[in-house]
C-alpha cells in the first residue's frame, strides 16, 4: 500500500516591499509599514504548493501555520483556498519583537503541539527581512535534518526521500530519512491559484479574535452583553461549519517565555536609517561629441581606462 | 551560547569547494583582520574539508593568525550536519567573540543551524561590519566594542544596524563582493592547528547522491570595467550596443533586472541585490534607473558613469559622471571617442 504523508507548511504575512511607492515613505524618509499592503510571502506560496503536490500524489494532510498578529489569519484563509486541510494561527503579544531565533523556537513549539508530521515546508526567505534563517533554525530546534533551496522531490520511497536542491551555481541530490524540513524557492513550482469552490466555502473562516472584531464592527452601538451573545452565536455556527480557524497562544504551545519575544532574541536593532539619495557630487557631461570626448580624456588621464 | 568573552578571537568560516577557497572567505579574512586589530585580539579561520590542508596558507596570506583545520572524508563536500558539528564544537572549545560567514548558498544554510544550536544571535546578509558601542535602552548599560552588523532591510529601503551583546558569539553572514578582496600577502605567517571533531550518527543522516556544478561563464566580479544595460536599452537586438561599448573597453557586460526579465540577456549578467555585487574600477550604467536593489550591487565601484535620458533618475545620485541623453546617441559617440584616443 502507498503511504500517505502529513506536511506542515509555515507561512507568513509580510508588507509588500517590492512595490514601495512614495506614499509609503514618511516625510522623514522612513518606511511607513502601515501604508504598505500586506501580502502572502511569495516563496511561502511555493512551499504550500510543494506540500499540496505531495499530498495530491500520495495522500495525507497539509496543515498551514503562521505566527503573527490576528490579521495574519488572512494568509491562512489563502492556504485553505488553495487546498490546505487545516490552519493554525499562533498569536500572542508576548511573541512580539521576536527575532529569527525566538520565532523558530515558537514555531517549533507549535509543530510539537501538532505532533505528527513527515515534512515541514518553509519558504526560503521572507521579503521583509530576506534572512532565510527561520527554516534552518526550526529544523535544528526540532532535531531534524534540513534541505534548503528545495527544487523538487526526485523520489519518495517509504520513509526515504531523494530531493534535488538548487545551489545557484549548480544542483545536488540529497537523500535522507523522514522527517525532513525543506526551504522552497520560487524556482520549485508555479503556485496554484485559489480554487473558486474553496473560496466560497472558506471565505467565512475566522479565528476567535477575528469573529470578535467582526462583531464589534457589525454592531458598534450594542452593549457588551449583546456583543458577547452575538460572538458566542457566531462561534457556534463557525464550529458547526468547520470554519473556525485554530488560534493558539504561547501557553497552548507550552513555550518557555525566556526563549520568546524580546528576552528570547539575542539580536537587537541598534539603529535604522532610511536610504537618502545624496544629490551631489557628479560631473554633468553634455551629451555631445565634445562633452563625451572630454570625459573620455579625463578617464584616460586618471588611468581608469586601460 | 557562550558568555561574552572579550579576549575571544575573531573568526571566519572558510568555505572551500573542489579544493579552492571561495573568494568571499578571503574577503572576510581581510575585514576580520581589521576588526581583530581594532579589538586587540587574534584572527582565525575555520577550514573544514578533506585533503585540503594546503588551502590554509591562502587564509594566512589574507590575514589569519591561525587556521583551525578539520580534515575528514565526510567534510569533502558541504553538508549541513557535519559542518554544523565542526563549527559548534570548535566555538564551544575556543570561545571566539565573533564568527562571520559568507552569505553564500553554504553560509546561509550553515550559519542559522549553528546559531540555533548555540542559541546565539545571527544577522543575515550584512554589507558592513564595524566595531562600536551600544547603549541598551532597557537596562541603561553601555556595551563597549560590539560588532555592529549593518544590513539593508525592507527590500533595501532602509539600513539597519544590529547588535548582540549577551548571547555570543556575535555572528553574521556577509554578502559576497562587498568587502574588498586583498592581494595574497606571502610574507604573513600563521599557525595551522589540526582539530579533531566528534561526530554522531545523526551527522551523517543526509547523504549526497549526486552533485553538479556549472562553471561561472560570466565573471563580473573579476572585471575591471563593467558596462551595464538596463530596461532603457529597449530590445535584445539593441543590447549589441552595450556589448560593443564593453568590447572597445575590454570590459564585461552587466545588466539590470529589468533587462534580464525582458529577456535581453541572461540572468548570469545581473548586477544587484539578487545578482552579483561588483566593485570595478569603472561602471558604466546605460538606461538603468538605479533602483535601490541595483545600486546595492554597484555603488562601491571606483568610478561610475550614468547615461539616462531622465535627469531625475536615481542612478545619478551615485554617479561620478552623469550624461542626460539618449543612450542610442551617446554610446556610439563614446565608442568613437575611445577609438580615437586609443
Ligand atoms: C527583491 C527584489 C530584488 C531585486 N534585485 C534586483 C537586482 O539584483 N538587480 C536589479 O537591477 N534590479 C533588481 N530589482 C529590480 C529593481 O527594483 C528595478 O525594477 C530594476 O533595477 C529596474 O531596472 P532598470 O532600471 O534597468 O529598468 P527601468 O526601471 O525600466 O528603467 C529604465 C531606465 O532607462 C531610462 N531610459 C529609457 N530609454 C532610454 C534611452 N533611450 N536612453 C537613455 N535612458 C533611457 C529610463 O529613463 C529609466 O530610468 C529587484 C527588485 C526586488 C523587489
Amino acid at each position: 500500500m502507498e503511504l500517505a504523508y502529513d506536511s506542515i507548511v509555515c507561512v507568513k504575512q509580510v508588507p509588500d516591499t517590492s512595490n514601495i511607492t512614495g506614499e509609503a515613505m514618511t516625510p522623514e524618509g522612513t518606511v511607513n509599514r502601515a501604508a504598505l499592503p500586506a501580502v502572502f510571502n511569495p516563496e511561502d506560496l511555493n512551499a504550500l504548493e510543494a506540500a499540496l503536490e505531495l499530498r495530491d500524489q500520495h495522500g495525507g494532510t497539509v496543515t498551514a501555520i503562521t505566527m503573527g498578529p490576528p490579521v495574519a489569519s488572512e494568509v491562512l484563509r489563502e492556504c485553505l483556498y488553495r487546498g490546505a486541510d487545516r490552519a493554525v494561527l499562533i498569536t500572542d503579544r508576548r511573541a512580539a519583537a521576536s527575532d529569527t531565533l525566538a520565532t523558530s523556537y515558537i514555531l517549533s513549539r507549535a509543530v510539537e503541539t501538532i505532533g505528527r508530521y513527515d515534512f515541514i515546508f518553509c519558504g526560503r526567505q521572507a521579503i521583509d527581512g530576506d534572512t532565510a534563517q527561520v527554516g534552518p533554525q526550526l529544523a535544528e530546534k526540532l532535531g531534524i535534518a534540513q534541505v534548503t533551496y528545495f527544487e523538487r522531490m526526485v523520489e519518495l520511497n517509504n520513509r526515504t526521500a531523494r530531493v534535488r536542491r538548487n545551489v545557484g551555481n549548480g544542483w545536488e541530490i540529497l537523500e535522507a530519512e523522514l522527517p525532513l524540513l525543506f526551504t522552497v524557492t520560487d524556482l520549485a513550482n508555479e503556485p496554484r491559484p485559489p480554487g473558486a469552490r474553496r473560496v466560497m466555502r472558506y471565505k467565512r473562516a475566522r479565528t476567535m479574535d477575528g469573529v470578535r472584531r467582526d462583531v464589534v464592527a457589525a454592531m458598534p452601538n450594542a452593549d457588551e452583553q449583546q456583543q458577547e451573545a452575538e460572538w458566542a452565536k457566531r462561534l457556534e455556527s463557525l464550529k458547526m461549519g468547520q470554519l473556525l480557524l485554530e488560534q493558539w497562544d504561547l501557553d497552548k504551545v507550552k513555550a518557555d517565555l525566556r526563549w520568546c519575544g524580546v528576552t528570547g532574541s539575542p539580536t537587537k536593532v541598534h539603529r535604522v536609517q532610511s536610504i537618502v539619495l545624496t544629490k551631489e557630487g557628479h560631473t554633468e557631461v553634455s551629451p555631445t561629441e565634445a562633452g563625451i570626448r572630454e570625459m573620455v580624456h579625463e578617464l584616460i588621464e586618471d588611468r581608469t581606462f586601460g | 551560547m557562550i558568555e561574552p568573552n572579550r579576549d575571544g578571537d575573531v573568526w571566519v568560516f572558510a568555505e572551500q569547494e573542489d579544493k579552492t577557497v571561495n573568494d568571499v572567505s578571503l574577503e572576510l579574512c581581510g575585514r576580520a583582520r581589521q576588526l581583530a586589530d581594532q579589538l586587540g585580539v587574534g584572527m582565525a579561520a575555520v577550514l573544514p574539508g578533506w585533503n585540503g590542508r594546503e588551502l590554509s596558507h591562502r587564509l594566512i596570506a589574507h590575514g589569519a593568525d591561525k587556521v583551525y583545520h578539520v580534515d575528514d572524508k565526510q567534510l569533502e563536500h558541504y553538508r549541513t550536519l557535519p559542518y554544523a558539528r565542526v563549527m559548534c564544537q570548535l566555538i564551544s572549545k575556543h570561545k571566539p567573540q565573533i564568527v562571520i560567514y559568507g552569505a553564500t548558498a553554504v553560509g546561509r544554510d550553515l550559519a542559522p543551524r549553528v546559531a540555533s544550536e548555540m542559541r546565539a544571535g545571527l544577522t543575515a546578509d550584512c554589507t558592513a561590519l564595524e566595531i562600536g558601542d551600544y547603549l541598551d535602552p532597557r537596562s541603561k548599560i553601555e556595551h563597549k566594542n560590539l560588532m555592529l552588523q549593518i544590513r539593508p532591510a525592507f527590500g533595501g529601503n532602509i539600513i539597519a544596524t544590529i547588535v548582540n551583546f549577551d548571547r555570543w558569539p556575535q555572528m553574521a553572514t556577509v554578502r559576497e563582493g562587498v568587502m574588498p578582496l586583498g592581494e595574497d600577502d606571502p610574507r604573513r605567517s600563521g599557525e595551522i592547528v589540526d582539530e579533531k571533531v566528534e561526530y554522531n550518527d545523526f551527522d551523517s543522516a543526509v547523504r549526497l547522491i549526486e552533485r553538479h556544478r556549472e562553471k561561472r561563464a560570466v565573471n563580473l566580479k573579476a572585471a575591471r570595467i563593467i558596462v551595464t544595460g538596463g530596461g532603457g536599452v529597449g530590445s535584445k537586438e539593441n543590447f549589441q550596443l552595450i556589448r560593443n561599448l564593453a568590447g572597445v573597453l575590454g570590459g564585461a557586460v552587466g545588466a539590470s533586472r529589468a533587462a534580464v526579465d525582458s529577456g535581453f540577456i541572461d540572468k548570469a549578467h545581473q548586477v544587484g541585490q539578487t545578482g552579483t555585487t561588483v566593485r570595478p574600477a569603472l561602471y558604466i550604467a546605460c538606461g538603468v534607473s538605479g533602483a535601490v536593489q541595483h545600486r546595492a550591487g554597484m555603488e562601491e565601484s571606483a568610478k561610475i558613469v550614468a547615461i539616462n535620458r531622465d535627469s531625475e533618475a536615481p542612478i545619478f545620485s551615485v554617479a561620478h559622471y552623469g550624461i542626460v541623453g539618449d543612450l542610442n546617441k551617446v554610446i556610439p559617440m563614446m565608442i568613437q571617442a575611445i577609438r580615437e584616443r586609443a
